[in-house]
């Protein structure tokens, strides 16, 4: 290394030691931390006691825990499939050129501008049993096959399904995304395929969603990370971090949140975090893995 | 630099102590309790107390403990003492009340002993009631007359109350739906976890959990069954769905869908507010066991002074104030400290001497009631036990799974059973591993 590099990588780290300081007090040491803690009895008030990999080994018999991941696999494998159909679907029908495009496009958009505690609350209106307007709207339908709706958040085996369908509120987000690379595709690929004789659903599944598929995938992968992460609307819904009624709706972030902060159990809620982490880590390389062949990054 | 503006911050130029008191109320309970503070200020130079509500203030206590910066005094509730007590959270107030030349036999005795066995535990005290309650049956005396009911009568037994229940039960002919119930387990059922105990049997015997052990928890859990089963488990959930906030005029004792709910001294609090001129009774909750009369629950917000406190010295001072009263108030001007954050709240005091004032222009139409309670023999108050945030929630757990017919009684609480009796050994081991010395003395005396 000449002087010169030396002074270079001199300056450049001055120039960011802010944010390295920032990162290694702020992310590194807690995540560091937390490891730490996931193999120590840990109940924040005292120091920590290593106790090895007791934690873990503790997990694998805890039913809890394992319903609460059965529970978030079965939020994730329906809310994200659900998720990326609204939001598609929804662009598709933001780029096709009707008149005041801009004003539904807005419109579409708005509910992710709603803080979650806020929507919740709307939410649990809208899931009233008695009350609610999807069971006002439902009960004349249902009723010509002479059964009633479902009380919803009242129900161990409804709860969650209302949950997933609260979560295709919140697509916002990901639409925003999907429409920018809509507006991508190049035009001539349309009119080449048209001329062809591809129809409309051909063109958008030889054209379109190849040429998102990048798109798609970074979607699918912030789904899965966002998803396995679900707590504030359950929180604020089932009124604390029970899973009411009857743990159907207790997932993996509400089990470790109560173990962490009721109970008093860092370590055992750390050791939950790492397990987490790595769920995250493996469903993302799966993920990437699986969609290699049909992500497509084109010049 | 850092010590010099603490130290400034707390020192600040008037020259007095500044002591910060975080408390869970807002709204008028929080401004009953400014009250006293205030008058807790002007009653001294030397020590000034800025209280401050905090939501959710367990956890930001356990986390301003845990970073070495807590309040003075936080205001927490009762299941807090125990678990923060066996982390060591906690600073013990028997050297304060000795200061203050009484043991503190003596000084809890000033209390009615419901209240004063929450404070001790593992042989010191922990803590000091700030606002009590006891719970007791509230009914409905309109539904209790239309259903052809005498309405001064309350049901005095658990048979009583499911036949009562019966009779007070209004369906839609056509449909079968319900129009209104006599009585629900779960409406509100803040007390849920304390129907075992109700039927006479135990949580906890200061050794072990003994949630699937006793065959009274059983009955209980059965009697919970029932309901759902007489009614039908679909026709409660329709019915229960429409139900509104407790603090709303939709709530459903309010607006006549429940006739009976065992409820605590607020309610007539909340009844002025939320549905004026209703026409309520209160008694005792009917008895379930032979020979538990006039069983009750009893919680109180509890006043405790952190680890790390800066100041626990002055924030002892103000516990002390806050636990005394003008024994001889006899206008509202003359209520002091426990009496008047208590007469402001329109709760009973927790003190067994109740000034002729405090007794005899009380707000609350029935405070003579939870006052007898309170003196009850079979007033009960949550297991004395760490892990009792976790064991409640699997309790709640139990309640929730019989009621809604997911689980038999017997296997629910087998489940339990096993899962709290390992969370127990797990914290008793952490417990032993930290106080070796205080393991050996450390099987308390034990509540039935």
């Amino acid at each position: 290394m000449t002087a010169n590099d030396l002074r270079n990588l001199r300056n450049g780290l001055a120039f960011c030691s802010l944010w390295l300081v920032g990162m290694g007090v702020f992310t590194v040491y807690p995540v560091l931390a937390s490891l730490y803690y996931s193999f120590a009895d840990f109940s924040v008030l005292e120091p920590p006691v290593w106790v090895g990999a007791r934690n873990y080994g503790r997990l694998v018999h805890d039913s809890v825990f394992w319903l609460s991941l059965k529970n978030t696999l079965v939020y994730v494998g329906l809310s994200l499939p659900l998720g990326m159909l609204v939001s598609i679907s929804l662009a598709v029908l933001l780029n096709t050129g009707v008149r005041a495009m801009a004003l539904f496009r807005t419109f579409f958009y708005l509910p992710s501008l709603v803080p979650i505690v806020a929507s919740s609350m709307l939410w649990l209106w809208i899931f009233n049993g008695t009350y609610g307007i999807l069971n006002a709207a439902l009960k004349p339908l249902l009723a010509v096959f002479g059964t009633t709706p479902p009380t919803w958040l009242a129900d161990p085996d409804w709860a969650k399904p209302a949950l997933v369908l609260m979560s295709a509120w919140g697509v916002g987000n990901s639409m925003v995304i999907y429409l920018a690379a809509l507006q991508d595709v190049p035009e001539e690929l349309y009119e080449s395929a048209q001329i062809d004789g591809a129809g409309w659903w051909r063109r958008i599944w030889h054209v379109t969603l190849p040429m998102i598929s990048p798109v798609i995938y970074f979607n699918l992968i912030m789904g899965i990370i966002g998803s396995l992460q679900v707590f504030s609307q359950v929180f604020v819904m089932t009124g604390g971090a029970d899973g009411a009624p009857a743990r159907s709706t207790l997932f993996y972030a509400l089990y470790l949140f109560s173990t962490a902060f009721y109970d008093l159990r860092m370590g055992y809620a750390s050791a939950m975090a790492w397990i987490l982490f790595l769920l995250i880590v493996g469903l993302t390389l799966l993920a990437t893995k699986l969609s290699e062949k049909r992500v497509h990054y084109g010049g | 630099m850092l010590v010099a503006l603490l130290l400034a911050s707390c020192q600040q130029s008037d020259g007095k102590v500044h002591i910060t008191y975080w408390e869970k109320w807002t709204g008028a309970e929080a401004e009953a309790m400014q009250k006293v503070v205030d008058q807790f200020n002007r009653s001294q130079d030397k020590i000034v107390v800025e209280y401050l509500s905090v939501s959710r203030v367990d956890q930001k206590t356990l986390v301003a403990t845990a970073g070495g910066d807590p309040p003075d005094v936080a205001g927490l509730w009762i299941q807090n003492i125990y678990s923060f007590a066996d982390h060591d959270a906690l600073l013990p107030l028997d050297d304060f009340i000795r200061r203050e030349g009484v043991t503190t036999r003596e000084w809890l005795s000033r209390y009615y002993s419901v209240y004063a066995d929450m404070c001790e535990y593992q042989g010191k005290v922990w803590a000091l009631p700030s606002t009590p309650t006891t719970y007791a049956l509230h009914w409905n005396k309109a539904m209790f007359r239309a259903a052809g009911l005498d309405p001064e009568r309350p049901p005095r037994t658990v048979q009583e109350l499911d036949a009562f229940s019966e009779r007070l039960t209004k369906t839609d002919p056509k449909t079968g739906e319900i129009l209104e119930l006599g009585f629900l387990p779960q409406e509100p059922g803040w007390i849920s976890w304390a129907y075992a105990q109700w039927f006479g049997g135990q949580l906890w015997d200061g050794r072990e959990i003994t949630l699937a052990k006793r065959p009274e928890n059983l009955e209980a859990y059965r009697w919970v069954e029932r309901y759902s089963k007489k009614y039908g488990l679909d026709r409660i959930k329709a019915f229960t769905s429409g139900f509104g906030n407790f603090a709303s005029p939709q709530n459903p004792f309010f607006d006549g869908k429940i006739a009976m709910v065992f409820q605590g001294v607020w309610m007539n609090n909340f009844i002025r507010q939320f549905a004026p001129g209703m026409e309520y009774g209160v008694a005792p909750m009917p008895t379930a066991a032979p020979g538990l009369e006039r069983f009750t629950v009893a919680d109180a917000d509890m006043l405790m002074i952190p680890r790390g406190s800066k100041h626990p010295d002055q924030a002892w001072e103000f516990i002390k104030f806050v636990s005394s009263h003008n024994p001889e108030a006899s206008s509202q001007k003359e209520l002091r400290g426990m009496e008047l954050v208590c007469y402001l709240q329109e709760k009973n005091s927790p003190l067994s001497h109740w000034s002729p004032f405090f007794t005899e222009s009380h707000p609350h139409p029935f405070i003579g009631l939870f006052r007898g309670l309170a003196e009850s023999e079979n007033a009960i108050h949550s297991p004395k036990i760490g892990i009792w945030q976790e064991y409640g929630r699997e309790v709640n757990s139990v309640f929730e799974n019989v009621r809604l017919l997911l689980e038999s009684p017997p296997e629910a609480l087998q489940f339990a059973q096993r899962r709290v009796s390992d969370s127990w050994k797990i914290h008793r081991e952490s417990l032993v591993r930290r106080h070796p010395e205080a393991i050996a003395e450390k099987d308390p005396e034990i509540r039935p």
